[in-house]
């Protein structure tokens, strides 16, 4: 369990601060602006620090919240309360149907993307008559907790908080989770979340969602709080100055936006109190300071201000913890072993072009149970294209790849995956900020059952232990163990080589494709993985490997198939391959 | 109110006129982008800037940015120093000094002689140029050129800083009051039975100079080729020899100089405000992201789309004129998003 007791100190310190006597009221005002900006930020903290995502829109969310409210208890009557999930839903549905756009649009597109439609909500705000165009509506009625109205800054002061606290440890739940390994992988790029079952776009709905939600949230405490709207709060400008807000704190530390909010909205009050003073001008002075300031903050500390702080106060941020892994029930295995030496992939006149060149040209061969195959030749032969068309992440242009009969050239990864193929990348794709134990705990993300609703609530605790305990149990296994709390980034390279098998094995595969396993690795490691491989396959998985180093591969290797130039040139057992002399020359060139 | 010939006429006149001062933005911005990685959001200040300048010339007045100009080439004197606080030569030093201090002192004196007399219509443009031109430059040495290997996106947000500093440094510089400058020409040509005024004219003329000259500019000199080889590949051109800080200042250089331009041709149309700019930019940006960031021809084509769009949008539903250009930039994306090959995005 992660230590719950920083929260609760936060949340006492909170609730005792409207006491302390003499406090100005103007202070629980700039609190209660704080905590409104830190939902937002929060939200962003999900979206664009851990997955990635950046937006600039996110204050147009707000408006949909605001607006909402706005309309149903000035036209309709409605209670405040009663509006919230009102609020609530139209924020999430608005950014499902804004998400369905903008996660599709890839690199610096999807930011752009972001400020397109952050102008255009806000120029829409301004004009619709319902919205009472650019001055907004007005005589918006109080919150009322136990028939007192909430007026007071003081009085909308806990319900800010409450909601921001409870906002922040939801999401630090949601974090903690099968889903949050895998919001937190969309940051390394698609194709190694999706080689491990995760529907990454709905990853990105999902994040775009939660952070929309929070935004709403926020937009709607704005609402009763001011009493009154206009569009200018939720334009691009609000929008730009939330994600500040995160990058000021740092963008991937959820208290990181509590901590940003704080800096920022009280440096703005600051400025804008003190510099017309100082320069004796009404100028908007505390625009270029911010400016100035964001420039040189990404200069200076562009990781934010929430992890120096810690490394001040000289606290470790820890992940899940491995030990109350250890005792945890094992996950199922897949229901159906194949009898030893059973076929299980068959690759049938494969074809692969990229323009006029054809990186993989008719190549067939066959992995069965317990036999492991080198897949060999020289840079460029296609040996990493045939791992990109086994596993889908490229379409084939003709032939045919099976696994244990099924058709697997037109599946995605996440099907390919659960058919038992589980696979390793030649440029390591590890989520460096994560630790070893995380990292491999997101090769079983389809063994898991706990949804995002789940992990929010932390109702998914006996899944996440048997998914950790897994991961724990296969990075014993590759003789990782001593590593399990790190980073994987702290790692030497041959080492995080070995954390990608362990992700690989948490797959529970028939068929492990392992792309250059031993490159950088010392000579004794290479023994331990050969034996470790040795020991994999007697226990019946099958092995594809691509590999350079000879003696590894000659030394393990059932059968070896050499490729050159995309086309399969021999295929036989490592004895005849060495001596083969068209392998000879396509490695040494034509003999003297 | 019906369409008839004359309004479409006239819509079209509209349309490409601001179509074509959005092309020169969305060239700017294509430019900076392939050089620098930067995504420019402050391209808009330079339009402003160019514009007020031009006006505050032209009202025989002595313009901020002059000051502006001073301000900011002591900061990048500041950076230089800093930056060779380890290993001092006197060379760079005095090349910086006579650079970031001596050159807008020298535009300070020559603008303080010229200023408040009156000044035909080609010195008043000259001048702002030269008042706008180094501002270009010493953005990127203050900016971007200490992070110019951050991601695309820290640069974009440090980006959307600098546009907030030069918002509010126009502000200072200029007041919230808009101003509005001499036109260029005051000719008029009878094209069937709409006026085609002599600014128009002077808009498409200048639009095409500077788009052949750009072409000129790259295809046969040095420096052009020079931008060339670090927009298609950072390292190598450093290994060829190519100073990559030179090659961002002079990108910048040539972004100012193209909003500053910009900023002349359009403010004896349309009164401009200190933040009018910005709006200005992000539809040279519309264009820019239709030619895929890459494409000159292309966003081109695309700025004058988006201007006849803007224009017949304020026809038919001038409220949401805005709201729809903008809007008109997410089919793009996502086109642009299918378009492009599903590569994985490297973060080492």
């Amino acid at each position: 369990m992660r230590q719950r007791w920083p929260v609760l100190v936060f949340a006492l310190v909170m609730a005792v601060i409207p006491f302390v006597p003499g406090l100005p009221p103007f202070w629980l005002v700039l609190l209660d602006n704080i905590g409104l900006a830190a939902l937002v930020a929060i939200g962003l903290v999900i979206l664009t620090g851990v997955g990635g995502l950046t937006s600039f829109g996110q204050a147009a969310f707000c408006g949909f919240g605001a607006y909402t409210t706005a309309v149903l208890t000035t036209s309709y009557g409605l209670s405040p309360w009663a509006t919230l999930p009102a609020s609530l839903l139209v924020a999430g549905l608005a950014a499902v149907l804004l998400g369905l756009i903008t996660v599709r649009l890839s690199g610096h597109y999807l930011p752009l993307g972001t400020i397109a439609w952050g102008i255009s909500l806000y120029y829409i705000f301004g004009q619709v008559e319902l919205l009472g165009r650019h001055d907004g509506i007005s005589g918006i009625p109080p919150l009322t907790v136990g028939g007192m109205a909430l007026v007071e800054p003081r009085a909308i002061y806990f319900v800010i908080w409450l909601a921001v606290i409870v906002a922040a440890v939801l999401t630090m739940n949601l974090l903690d989770s099968r889903t949050g390994r895998a919001i937190r992988a969309l940051r390394r790029g698609p194709v190694a979340a999706e080689a491990f079952g995760v529907a990454t776009a709905r990853m990105k709905l999902l994040v775009f969602v939660h952070a929309a939600i929070l935004a709403g949230l926020s937009g709607w405490l704005y609402a009763h709080f001011q009493r009154a709207i206009n569009p200018t709060p939720f334009g691009l400008h609000a929008g730009i100055e939330y994600l500040f807000i995160a990058v000021v704190g740092g963008a991937g530390y959820v208290w990181g936006a509590v901590l940003g909010a704080g800096v920022v909205i009280v440096l703005k009050e600051i400025l804008q109190g003190a510099l017309p003073i100082l320069f004796n001008v009404q100028a908007q002075f505390e625009t270029i300071v911010f400016g100035v300031l964001l420039v040189l903050l990404l200069q200076i500390a562009p990781g934010g201000l929430w992890p120096r702080l810690m490394a001040l106060l000289r606290v470790k941020s820890a992940g899940p913890q491995a030990d109350v892994a250890a005792d945890a029930a094992a996950l199922d295995p897949r229901p159906a072993a194949p009898a030893a030496s059973a076929s299980l992939l068959r690759v049938d006149n494969a074809r692969k072009q990229f323009g006029g060149v054809v990186a993989v040209n008719d190549v067939s061969f066959e992995v069965n149970a317990a036999e492991i195959v080198a897949l060999i030749g020289p840079n460029g032969a296609g040996k990493s294209t045939m791992f990109n068309l086994i596993t889908g992440v490229l379409a084939s242009d003709g032939g045919e790849v099976s696994m244990q009969g099924r058709r697997i050239d037109t599946a995605t990864p996440q099907q390919i995956v659960r058919l038992g193929i589980a696979r390793t990348f030649q440029h390591v794709k590890l989520i460096a900020d994560m630790t070893v134990l995380e990292n491999v705990a997101l090769g079983a993300h389809m063994r898991g059952q706990a949804g995002a609703l789940a992990s929010l609530l932390h109702l998914d605790r006996a899944d996440e232990a048997r998914l950790l305990a897994e991961a724990r149990r296969q990075i014993e296994r590759v003789g990782l163990g001593d590593r399990i709390d790190q980073l994987a980034g702290s790692l030497p390279l041959g080492q995080q080589r070995i954390v990608e098998i362990a992700r690989a094995l948490c797959a529970d595969p028939l068929l492990l494709l392992l792309d250059e396993p031993a490159a950088g690795l010392r000579h004794m490691e290479k023994q331990r993985l050969a034996e470790l491989l040795r020991q994999l396959r007697a226990q019946g998985l099958g092995v594809l490997l691509v590999e350079h180093d000879m003696s590894f591969v000659m030394g393990l290797a059932d059968r070896v198939v050499v490729l050159e130039f995309g086309t399969k040139i021999a295929e036989g057992l490592p004895d005849a391959i060495k001596t083969d002399p068209a392998v000879i020359e396509a490695y040494l060139g034509a003999a003297a | 109110m019906r369409l008839d010939t004359t309004i479409l006429l006239f819509l079209l006149q509209d349309g490409v006129t601001n179509g074509a001062i959005y092309a020169l933005l969305g060239l700017a911005l294509v430019l900076i982008f392939a050089v620098t990685r930067v995504i420019l959001i402050p391209q808009g200040e330079f339009v402003t800037f160019g514009a007020l300048t031009y006006a505050t010339l032209a009202a025989g007045k002595m313009p901020g940015t002059v000051w502006l100009a001073v301000l900011m080439g002591a900061v990048a004197f500041m950076f230089d120093l800093w930056t060779l606080r380890h290993a001092f030569r006197p060379r760079p030093l005095l090349r910086s000094a006579a650079l970031n201090l001596g050159l807008p002192l020298a535009i300070l004196a020559l603008i303080s002689l010229l200023a408040g007399r009156p000044n035909g219509v080609a010195v008043n443009v000259i001048l702002s140029l030269i008042i706008v031109a180094p501002l270009g430059p010493f953005l990127y040495r203050i900016a971007f050129q200490p992070m110019a290997e951050a991601s695309v996106l820290t640069l974009l947000i440090a980006s959307v800083g600098a546009h907030f500093a030069l918002l509010g440094l126009g502000l200072v510089f200029f007041g919230a009051e808009g101003l509005r400058g001499p036109a260029l020409s005051s000719a008029s040509i009878a094209l069937g039975p709409v006026p085609v005024t002599g600014q128009s004219l002077a808009v498409y003329g200048v639009t095409a100079a500077l788009i052949v000259g750009l072409w000129l500019f790259f295809g046969y000199t040095l420096y052009g080729k020079a931008l060339r080889a670090t927009a298609v590949n950072r390292i190598g051109a450093r290994l060829a020899g190519i100073r990559t800080s030179l090659s961002g200042q002079l990108a910048f250089l040539l972004a100012a100089v193209i909003g500053a331009v910009s900023g002349i041709l359009i403010v004896p149309i349309t009164t401009i405000y200190y933040d009018t700019g910005f709006l200005i930019g992000l539809k040279g940006f519309v264009a820019a992201i239709i030619g895929g960031l890459v494409s000159y021809p292309l966003t081109a084509l695309a700025a004058i789309l988006v201007g006849c769009v803007e224009a017949f949008s304020s026809f038919y539903a001038s409220n949401y004129k805005e709201a729809i250009v903008f809007t008109l930039l997410l089919p793009v994306l996502i086109l642009r998003s299918l378009a492009a090959p599903a590569v994985e995005e490297e973060h080492d």
